[in-house]
Protein backbone atom coordinates (compact mmCIF):
# COMPACT_ATOMS: atom_id res chain seq x y z
CA UNK A 1 0.00 0.00 0.00
CA UNK A 2 2.51 2.24 0.72
CA UNK A 3 4.42 1.47 -2.80
CA UNK A 4 1.48 2.50 -4.48
CA UNK A 5 1.07 5.71 -2.18
CA UNK A 6 4.67 6.15 -3.21
CA UNK A 7 3.93 5.97 -6.76
CA UNK A 8 1.23 7.71 -7.18
CA UNK A 9 2.40 10.57 -5.37
CA UNK A 10 5.54 10.57 -7.90
CA UNK A 11 3.29 10.64 -10.65
CA UNK A 12 1.84 13.01 -9.70
CA UNK A 13 4.53 15.25 -8.84
CA UNK A 14 6.79 14.16 -12.34
CA UNK A 15 3.83 14.15 -15.05
CA UNK A 16 3.01 17.69 -13.82
CA UNK A 17 -0.14 18.90 -13.09
CA UNK A 18 -0.99 16.96 -10.00
CA UNK A 19 0.06 19.46 -7.38
CA UNK A 20 -0.21 22.56 -10.10
CA UNK A 21 -3.51 22.32 -11.82
CA UNK A 22 -6.08 22.31 -8.63
CA UNK A 23 -4.32 25.18 -7.46
CA UNK A 24 -3.99 27.02 -10.70
CA UNK A 25 -7.30 26.62 -11.06
CA UNK A 26 -8.36 27.47 -7.21
CA UNK A 27 -7.16 30.91 -7.85
CA UNK A 28 -8.56 31.49 -11.21
CA UNK A 29 -11.85 30.76 -9.49
CA UNK A 30 -11.35 33.13 -6.47
CA UNK A 31 -10.03 36.00 -8.89
CA UNK A 32 -12.62 35.42 -11.36
CA UNK A 33 -15.47 36.08 -8.55
CA UNK A 34 -14.79 39.65 -7.97
CA UNK A 35 -15.04 40.33 -11.54
CA UNK A 36 -18.15 38.87 -11.54
CA UNK A 37 -19.96 40.65 -8.62
CA UNK A 38 -18.05 43.50 -8.51
CA UNK A 39 -15.11 45.11 -5.89
CA UNK A 40 -16.76 45.56 -3.16
CA UNK A 41 -15.24 44.98 0.04
CA UNK A 42 -18.29 44.02 2.42
CA UNK A 43 -19.98 42.17 -0.29
CA UNK A 44 -16.52 40.02 -0.78
CA UNK A 45 -16.15 39.26 2.90
CA UNK A 46 -19.72 38.14 3.24
CA UNK A 47 -19.58 35.25 0.07
CA UNK A 48 -16.12 34.72 0.61
CA UNK A 49 -16.17 31.77 2.97
CA UNK A 50 -18.57 30.27 0.49
CA UNK A 51 -16.67 31.21 -2.70
CA UNK A 52 -13.43 29.35 -0.90
CA UNK A 53 -15.36 26.11 -0.68
CA UNK A 54 -17.28 26.41 -4.11
CA UNK A 55 -13.52 26.92 -5.67
CA UNK A 56 -12.11 24.07 -3.41
CA UNK A 57 -14.89 22.26 -4.29
CA UNK A 58 -14.62 22.36 -8.48
CA UNK A 59 -10.74 21.84 -8.09
CA UNK A 60 -11.35 18.87 -6.84
CA UNK A 61 -13.66 17.99 -9.20
CA UNK A 62 -11.42 18.54 -11.82
CA UNK A 63 -8.45 16.65 -10.84
CA UNK A 64 -11.18 13.11 -10.37
CA UNK A 65 -10.53 12.16 -13.76
CA UNK A 66 -6.64 11.82 -12.90
CA UNK A 67 -6.99 9.03 -10.38
CA UNK A 68 -7.90 6.35 -12.34
CA UNK A 69 -8.20 7.30 -15.72
CA UNK A 70 -4.53 6.48 -16.62
CA UNK A 71 -3.89 3.96 -14.41
CA UNK A 72 -6.96 2.41 -16.72
CA UNK A 73 -6.04 3.54 -20.00
CA UNK A 74 -2.11 1.99 -19.36
CA UNK A 75 -3.05 -1.14 -18.15
CA UNK A 76 -1.46 -0.91 -14.69
CA UNK A 77 -5.62 -0.88 -12.66
CA UNK A 78 -5.53 -4.00 -13.99
CA UNK A 79 -1.99 -4.97 -12.75
CA UNK A 80 -2.94 -3.78 -9.09
CA UNK A 81 -6.74 -5.42 -9.51
CA UNK A 82 -4.49 -8.68 -9.88
CA UNK A 83 -2.08 -7.63 -6.90
CA UNK A 84 -2.66 -9.52 -3.25
CA UNK A 85 -4.02 -6.09 -2.22
CA UNK A 86 -7.61 -5.70 -1.66
CA UNK A 87 -9.54 -3.45 -4.34
CA UNK A 88 -10.64 -1.38 -1.41
CA UNK A 89 -7.34 -0.40 -0.31
CA UNK A 90 -5.96 0.10 -3.53
CA UNK A 91 -9.51 2.67 -3.80
CA UNK A 92 -8.56 4.11 -0.40
CA UNK A 93 -4.72 4.53 -0.93
CA UNK A 94 -5.87 6.28 -4.22
CA UNK A 95 -8.31 8.75 -2.24
CA UNK A 96 -5.69 9.30 -0.41
CA UNK A 97 -3.25 10.21 -3.03
CA UNK A 98 -5.80 12.41 -4.64
CA UNK A 99 -6.07 14.11 -1.49
CA UNK A 100 -2.38 14.95 -0.60
CA UNK A 101 -2.25 16.25 -4.07
CA UNK A 102 -5.42 18.41 -4.40
CA UNK A 103 -7.41 18.55 -1.26
CA UNK A 104 -4.19 19.40 1.50
CA UNK A 105 -2.45 22.09 -1.14
CA UNK A 106 -5.84 23.57 -1.06
CA UNK A 107 -6.46 23.78 2.42
CA UNK A 108 -2.73 25.63 2.79
CA UNK A 109 -3.95 28.12 -0.31
CA UNK A 110 -7.59 28.78 1.10
CA UNK A 111 -5.91 31.47 3.74
CA UNK A 112 -3.94 33.24 1.28
CA UNK A 113 -6.73 33.33 -1.50
CA UNK A 114 -8.89 34.55 1.18
CA UNK A 115 -6.80 37.82 1.79
CA UNK A 116 -8.11 38.26 -1.59
CA UNK A 117 -11.42 37.85 -1.15
CA UNK A 118 -10.97 39.94 2.29
CA UNK A 119 -12.26 37.28 4.13
CA UNK A 120 -12.97 38.48 7.72
CA UNK A 121 -10.45 37.70 10.54
CA UNK A 122 -12.41 35.08 12.61
CA UNK A 123 -12.80 33.26 9.87
CA UNK A 124 -9.38 32.44 8.37
CA UNK A 125 -9.13 29.62 11.13
CA UNK A 126 -12.73 28.04 10.66
CA UNK A 127 -11.86 27.76 6.80
CA UNK A 128 -9.11 26.41 6.88
CA UNK A 129 -10.45 23.87 9.50
CA UNK A 130 -13.33 23.10 7.22
CA UNK A 131 -11.63 22.13 4.36
CA UNK A 132 -9.17 20.35 6.12
CA UNK A 133 -12.25 18.05 7.56
CA UNK A 134 -14.19 18.14 4.55
CA UNK A 135 -11.99 17.65 1.69
CA UNK A 136 -11.22 14.00 2.44
CA UNK A 137 -14.30 13.10 2.24
CA UNK A 138 -14.67 15.25 -1.44
CA UNK A 139 -11.89 13.04 -2.48
CA UNK A 140 -12.92 9.58 -1.36
CA UNK A 141 -16.69 10.95 -2.79
CA UNK A 142 -14.82 11.77 -6.15
CA UNK A 143 -12.65 8.15 -6.44
CA UNK A 144 -16.12 6.61 -6.73
CA UNK A 145 -17.58 9.05 -8.78
CA UNK A 146 -14.26 8.26 -11.16
CA UNK A 147 -14.62 4.18 -10.38
CA UNK A 148 -17.88 4.56 -11.80
CA UNK A 149 -17.03 6.25 -15.24
CA UNK A 150 -13.55 5.05 -15.45
CA UNK A 151 -14.55 2.79 -18.56
CA UNK A 152 -16.91 5.64 -20.24
CA UNK A 153 -15.05 6.98 -23.50
CA UNK A 154 -14.45 11.33 -22.47
CA UNK A 155 -16.93 10.11 -19.14
CA UNK A 156 -15.57 13.92 -17.65
CA UNK A 157 -18.56 15.63 -17.87
CA UNK A 158 -20.81 12.39 -16.85
CA UNK A 159 -18.56 12.07 -13.56
CA UNK A 160 -19.77 15.70 -12.41
CA UNK A 161 -23.03 15.23 -13.43
CA UNK A 162 -22.79 12.31 -10.69
CA UNK A 163 -20.77 13.34 -8.29
CA UNK A 164 -21.60 16.91 -7.73
CA UNK A 165 -25.35 16.10 -5.96
CA UNK A 166 -23.20 13.80 -4.03
CA UNK A 167 -21.29 16.72 -3.00
CA UNK A 168 -24.69 18.35 -1.59
CA UNK A 169 -23.94 17.36 1.92
CA UNK A 170 -20.60 17.80 2.89
CA UNK A 171 -20.50 21.43 0.80
CA UNK A 172 -23.42 22.91 2.78
CA UNK A 173 -21.96 21.62 6.12
CA UNK A 174 -18.44 23.23 5.19
CA UNK A 175 -19.83 26.19 4.04
CA UNK A 176 -21.80 26.50 6.98
CA UNK A 177 -18.71 26.22 9.22
CA UNK A 178 -17.21 28.94 7.11
CA UNK A 179 -19.95 31.16 7.75
CA UNK A 180 -20.98 30.29 10.97
CA UNK A 181 -17.09 31.00 11.62
CA UNK A 182 -17.12 34.29 10.09
CA UNK A 183 -20.05 35.65 11.85
CA UNK A 184 -18.85 34.44 14.73
CA UNK A 185 -21.37 32.34 15.78
CA UNK A 186 -20.82 28.84 17.38
CA UNK A 187 -19.86 26.20 14.95
CA UNK A 188 -19.65 22.95 16.74
CA UNK A 189 -22.92 21.32 15.51
CA UNK A 190 -22.01 21.53 11.53
CA UNK A 191 -18.76 20.70 12.34
CA UNK A 192 -19.48 17.80 14.34
CA UNK A 193 -21.63 16.68 11.30
CA UNK A 194 -19.17 17.44 8.81
CA UNK A 195 -16.79 15.45 10.77
CA UNK A 196 -19.57 12.83 10.42
CA UNK A 197 -19.89 12.69 7.06
CA UNK A 198 -16.24 12.04 6.09
CA UNK A 199 -15.78 9.65 8.90
CA UNK A 200 -18.91 8.05 7.70
CA UNK A 201 -17.70 8.52 3.68
CA UNK A 202 -13.98 7.35 4.54
CA UNK A 203 -15.34 3.94 6.52
CA UNK A 204 -18.36 3.10 4.16
CA UNK A 205 -17.97 4.18 0.50
CA UNK A 206 -14.02 2.19 -0.92
CA UNK A 207 -16.40 -0.70 -0.54
CA UNK A 208 -18.91 0.60 -3.33
CA UNK A 209 -15.90 2.24 -5.36
CA UNK A 210 -14.31 -1.25 -5.06
CA UNK A 211 -17.26 -3.07 -6.16
CA UNK A 212 -17.92 -0.80 -8.91
CA UNK A 213 -14.13 -0.99 -10.16
CA UNK A 214 -14.41 -4.48 -10.02
CA UNK A 215 -17.45 -4.41 -12.12
CA UNK A 216 -15.71 -2.55 -14.62
CA UNK A 217 -12.87 -4.44 -14.28
CA UNK A 218 -14.67 -7.58 -15.81
CA UNK B 1 -45.94 -20.37 -7.38
CA UNK B 2 -43.60 -17.41 -6.50
CA UNK B 3 -42.85 -14.13 -7.28
CA UNK B 4 -39.71 -14.76 -8.75
CA UNK B 5 -41.64 -16.33 -11.93
CA UNK B 6 -42.15 -13.12 -13.48
CA UNK B 7 -38.68 -12.45 -13.41
CA UNK B 8 -39.07 -14.85 -16.32
CA UNK B 9 -39.74 -12.22 -19.23
CA UNK B 10 -42.08 -13.92 -21.49
CA UNK B 11 -44.09 -14.20 -18.23
CA UNK B 12 -43.52 -10.93 -17.49
CA UNK B 13 -45.10 -9.84 -20.62
CA UNK B 14 -47.68 -12.43 -20.52
CA UNK B 15 -48.96 -11.02 -17.00
CA UNK B 16 -48.71 -7.14 -17.87
CA UNK B 17 -50.51 -7.70 -21.47
CA UNK B 18 -53.23 -9.07 -19.06
CA UNK B 19 -52.80 -6.76 -16.69
CA UNK B 20 -52.02 -3.91 -18.27
CA UNK B 21 -55.62 -2.57 -19.69
CA UNK B 22 -57.41 -2.72 -16.36
CA UNK B 23 -54.70 -0.73 -15.09
CA UNK B 24 -55.09 1.63 -17.43
CA UNK B 25 -58.76 1.68 -16.86
CA UNK B 26 -58.52 2.53 -13.89
CA UNK B 27 -56.03 5.01 -13.60
CA UNK B 28 -58.54 6.76 -16.86
CA UNK B 29 -61.50 6.24 -13.80
CA UNK B 30 -59.52 7.71 -10.50
CA UNK B 31 -57.97 10.03 -12.62
CA UNK B 32 -60.79 11.68 -14.19
CA UNK B 33 -62.71 11.73 -11.33
CA UNK B 34 -60.17 12.87 -8.90
CA UNK B 35 -59.54 16.24 -11.24
CA UNK B 36 -62.72 16.58 -12.19
CA UNK B 37 -64.21 16.00 -8.20
CA UNK B 38 -61.36 18.00 -6.91
CA UNK B 39 -61.49 21.19 -9.96
CA UNK B 40 -65.32 21.47 -10.18
CA UNK B 41 -66.83 20.48 -6.99
CA UNK B 42 -64.64 21.21 -4.07
CA UNK B 43 -65.17 24.98 -2.45
CA UNK B 44 -62.42 27.80 -2.74
CA UNK B 45 -60.17 27.68 0.13
CA UNK B 46 -61.09 30.78 2.20
CA UNK B 47 -57.48 32.28 2.05
CA UNK B 48 -56.23 30.82 -0.74
CA UNK B 49 -59.06 30.84 -3.36
CA UNK B 50 -58.97 28.75 -6.08
CA UNK B 51 -55.21 27.61 -6.18
CA UNK B 52 -55.77 25.61 -3.51
CA UNK B 53 -56.90 23.06 -6.18
CA UNK B 54 -53.10 23.05 -7.53
CA UNK B 55 -53.14 20.67 -4.66
CA UNK B 56 -54.35 17.51 -6.53
CA UNK B 57 -51.95 17.61 -9.10
CA UNK B 58 -49.05 18.95 -6.85
CA UNK B 59 -49.14 16.63 -4.15
CA UNK B 60 -49.79 13.07 -5.83
CA UNK B 61 -46.27 13.54 -8.03
CA UNK B 62 -43.90 15.00 -5.49
CA UNK B 63 -45.35 11.47 -3.79
CA UNK B 64 -44.91 8.98 -6.83
CA UNK B 65 -41.22 11.08 -7.20
CA UNK B 66 -40.13 9.81 -4.13
CA UNK B 67 -41.97 6.64 -4.29
CA UNK B 68 -40.12 5.97 -8.12
CA UNK B 69 -37.23 6.65 -6.57
CA UNK B 70 -37.85 3.97 -3.47
CA UNK B 71 -39.10 1.56 -6.16
CA UNK B 72 -35.71 2.01 -8.41
CA UNK B 73 -33.73 1.11 -4.99
CA UNK B 74 -35.65 -2.06 -4.45
CA UNK B 75 -35.83 -3.29 -8.09
CA UNK B 76 -31.97 -2.57 -8.27
CA UNK B 77 -31.62 -4.55 -4.96
CA UNK B 78 -33.50 -7.57 -6.44
CA UNK B 79 -31.09 -7.51 -9.85
CA UNK B 80 -27.82 -7.08 -7.13
CA UNK B 81 -29.01 -9.82 -5.21
CA UNK B 82 -30.87 -12.10 -7.64
CA UNK B 83 -29.87 -11.07 -10.81
CA UNK B 84 -33.23 -11.31 -12.72
CA UNK B 85 -32.66 -8.64 -15.86
CA UNK B 86 -36.83 -8.16 -15.75
CA UNK B 87 -36.04 -6.15 -12.41
CA UNK B 88 -32.75 -3.92 -13.47
CA UNK B 89 -35.21 -2.96 -17.04
CA UNK B 90 -37.76 -2.01 -14.50
CA UNK B 91 -35.28 0.30 -12.48
CA UNK B 92 -34.25 1.57 -15.85
CA UNK B 93 -37.97 2.43 -17.19
CA UNK B 94 -39.16 3.52 -13.70
CA UNK B 95 -36.81 6.31 -13.80
CA UNK B 96 -37.77 9.00 -16.67
CA UNK B 97 -41.07 8.42 -14.97
CA UNK B 98 -39.63 9.26 -11.69
CA UNK B 99 -38.06 12.53 -13.15
CA UNK B 100 -40.40 13.84 -14.87
CA UNK B 101 -42.76 13.06 -11.79
CA UNK B 102 -40.34 15.28 -10.03
CA UNK B 103 -40.65 17.75 -12.47
CA UNK B 104 -44.42 18.15 -12.46
CA UNK B 105 -44.33 18.64 -8.62
CA UNK B 106 -41.71 21.60 -8.98
CA UNK B 107 -43.45 23.39 -11.70
CA UNK B 108 -46.69 23.12 -9.86
CA UNK B 109 -45.04 23.80 -6.92
CA UNK B 110 -43.72 27.28 -8.54
CA UNK B 111 -47.72 27.94 -10.21
CA UNK B 112 -48.19 27.98 -6.53
CA UNK B 113 -45.80 29.41 -4.71
CA UNK B 114 -46.10 32.31 -7.28
CA UNK B 115 -49.08 33.84 -5.57
CA UNK B 116 -49.21 32.32 -2.09
CA UNK B 117 -45.75 32.98 -1.22
CA UNK B 118 -45.02 35.92 -4.00
CA UNK B 119 -42.55 33.83 -5.28
CA UNK B 120 -41.55 30.88 -8.01
CA UNK B 121 -38.75 29.74 -6.23
CA UNK B 122 -37.22 29.72 -2.44
CA UNK B 123 -34.09 27.70 -1.46
CA UNK B 124 -36.58 25.78 1.07
CA UNK B 125 -35.86 22.75 2.31
CA UNK B 126 -38.29 20.45 0.23
CA UNK B 127 -38.05 22.53 -2.67
CA UNK B 128 -34.51 22.18 -2.60
CA UNK B 129 -34.04 18.73 -1.78
CA UNK B 130 -36.70 17.87 -4.61
CA UNK B 131 -34.11 19.65 -7.05
CA UNK B 132 -31.69 17.48 -6.04
CA UNK B 133 -33.85 14.57 -6.43
CA UNK B 134 -33.88 15.26 -9.48
CA UNK B 135 -30.14 15.79 -10.58
CA UNK B 136 -30.20 11.96 -9.08
CA UNK B 137 -32.38 10.92 -11.56
CA UNK B 138 -30.60 13.20 -14.45
CA UNK B 139 -27.00 11.60 -13.04
CA UNK B 140 -28.80 7.72 -13.11
CA UNK B 141 -30.11 8.15 -16.64
CA UNK B 142 -27.04 9.31 -17.98
CA UNK B 143 -24.68 6.46 -16.66
CA UNK B 144 -27.45 3.91 -18.30
CA UNK B 145 -27.17 5.32 -21.59
CA UNK B 146 -23.39 6.20 -21.15
CA UNK B 147 -22.46 2.21 -20.81
CA UNK B 148 -22.84 -0.20 -23.20
CA UNK B 149 -22.55 -3.46 -21.96
CA UNK B 150 -26.00 -3.71 -20.81
CA UNK B 151 -24.90 -6.32 -17.29
CA UNK B 152 -22.08 -3.62 -17.16
CA UNK B 153 -25.03 -0.20 -16.95
CA UNK B 154 -27.30 -2.02 -14.63
CA UNK B 155 -24.78 -3.09 -12.07
CA UNK B 156 -23.06 0.59 -12.06
CA UNK B 157 -25.88 2.01 -11.67
CA UNK B 158 -27.54 -0.30 -9.41
CA UNK B 159 -24.79 0.52 -7.08
CA UNK B 160 -25.39 4.33 -7.68
CA UNK B 161 -28.81 3.90 -6.90
CA UNK B 162 -28.16 2.64 -3.56
CA UNK B 163 -24.85 5.24 -3.28
CA UNK B 164 -27.87 8.11 -4.55
CA UNK B 165 -30.35 7.02 -1.88
CA UNK B 166 -28.21 7.35 1.21
CA UNK B 167 -26.76 10.85 0.02
CA UNK B 168 -30.53 12.06 -0.95
CA UNK B 169 -31.96 10.76 2.52
CA UNK B 170 -28.16 13.24 3.80
CA UNK B 171 -28.92 15.91 1.43
CA UNK B 172 -32.43 16.14 3.07
CA UNK B 173 -31.00 16.37 5.99
CA UNK B 174 -28.52 18.56 5.47
CA UNK B 175 -30.49 21.38 3.77
CA UNK B 176 -33.33 21.08 6.72
CA UNK B 177 -30.16 22.26 8.44
CA UNK B 178 -29.30 25.03 6.16
CA UNK B 179 -32.23 26.65 5.69
CA UNK B 180 -35.78 26.63 7.73
CA UNK B 181 -38.48 27.17 5.00
CA UNK B 182 -41.40 28.61 3.55
CA UNK B 183 -43.65 24.99 2.68
CA UNK B 184 -45.51 23.62 5.00
CA UNK B 185 -45.38 20.30 7.16
CA UNK B 186 -47.15 17.11 6.37
CA UNK B 187 -50.63 17.70 6.44
CA UNK B 188 -51.56 14.20 4.92
CA UNK B 189 -50.54 11.69 8.13
CA UNK B 190 -53.05 9.28 9.05
CA UNK B 191 -53.42 10.45 12.64
CA UNK B 192 -54.73 13.76 11.64
CA UNK B 193 -54.68 16.67 13.96
CA UNK B 194 -54.34 19.59 12.15
CA UNK B 195 -54.68 17.50 8.47
CA UNK B 196 -56.74 19.17 5.70
CA UNK B 197 -60.67 18.88 5.19
CA UNK B 198 -62.12 15.89 4.37
CA UNK B 199 -63.89 18.16 1.40
CA UNK B 200 -59.83 18.54 -0.09
CA UNK B 201 -59.25 15.30 1.81
CA UNK B 202 -60.88 12.67 -0.70
CA UNK B 203 -60.95 13.77 -4.25
CA UNK B 204 -56.88 14.02 -3.06
CA UNK B 205 -57.36 10.72 -2.53
CA UNK B 206 -58.13 9.14 -5.54
CA UNK B 207 -55.99 11.93 -7.62
CA UNK B 208 -53.04 9.91 -5.20
CA UNK B 209 -54.54 6.45 -5.94
CA UNK B 210 -54.86 7.81 -10.03
CA UNK B 211 -50.77 8.99 -10.27
CA UNK B 212 -49.83 5.54 -8.41
CA UNK B 213 -51.91 3.65 -11.00
CA UNK B 214 -50.43 5.92 -13.81
CA UNK B 215 -46.80 4.83 -12.64
CA UNK B 216 -47.72 1.38 -12.65
CA UNK B 217 -48.89 1.80 -15.55
CA UNK B 218 -46.18 3.26 -17.43
CA UNK B 219 -43.25 1.07 -15.55
CA UNK B 220 -45.01 -1.92 -16.97
CA UNK B 221 -45.01 -0.55 -20.59
CA UNK B 222 -41.56 0.93 -20.23
CA UNK B 223 -40.03 -2.51 -19.06
CA UNK B 224 -41.84 -4.14 -21.85
CA UNK B 225 -40.72 -2.13 -24.72
CA UNK B 226 -36.86 -2.32 -22.61
CA UNK B 227 -37.47 -6.14 -22.74
CA UNK B 228 -38.75 -6.08 -26.49
CA UNK B 229 -35.89 -3.66 -27.81
CA UNK B 230 -33.31 -5.70 -25.98
CA UNK B 231 -34.70 -8.98 -27.88
CA UNK B 232 -34.89 -7.06 -30.81
CA UNK B 233 -31.00 -6.42 -30.66
CA UNK B 234 -30.12 -10.09 -29.65
CA UNK B 235 -31.99 -11.10 -32.52
CA UNK B 236 -30.08 -8.23 -35.05
CA UNK B 237 -27.19 -9.23 -33.38
CA UNK B 238 -27.56 -12.97 -34.38
CA UNK B 239 -28.68 -12.12 -37.97
CA UNK B 240 -25.18 -10.42 -38.08
CA UNK B 241 -23.50 -13.09 -37.39
CA UNK B 242 -25.16 -15.59 -39.57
Amino acid sequence: MRALLARDLMLAIRAGGGFGLGLAFFLIVTVLVPFGVGPQTDLLSRIAPGILWIGALLACLLSLDRILALDWEDGSLDLLATAPLPMEGIVSVKALAHWITTGLPLVLAAPVLGVLLSLPLPAYQWVVISLAVGTPALSVIGTFGAALTVGIKRGGLLMSLLVLPLYVPTLIFGAEVARRGAEGLTVQAPLLLLAGISFGVIALLPFASAAVLRINLR
Amino acid sequence: MSLWEYANPVKFIRTTDKVLPWVWALTGICLVTGLVWGFFFTPDDFRQGSTVKIIYIHVPSALMAINAWLMMLVASLIWIVRRHHVSALAARAAAPVGAVMTMIALATGAFWGQPMWGTWWAWDPRLTSFLILFLFYLGYMALWEAIENDDTAADLTSILCLVGSVFAVLSRYAVNFWNQGLHQGATLSLDKEENISDVFWFPLLVCIAGFVLLFIALVFLRTQTEIRARRTRALLAREGQA
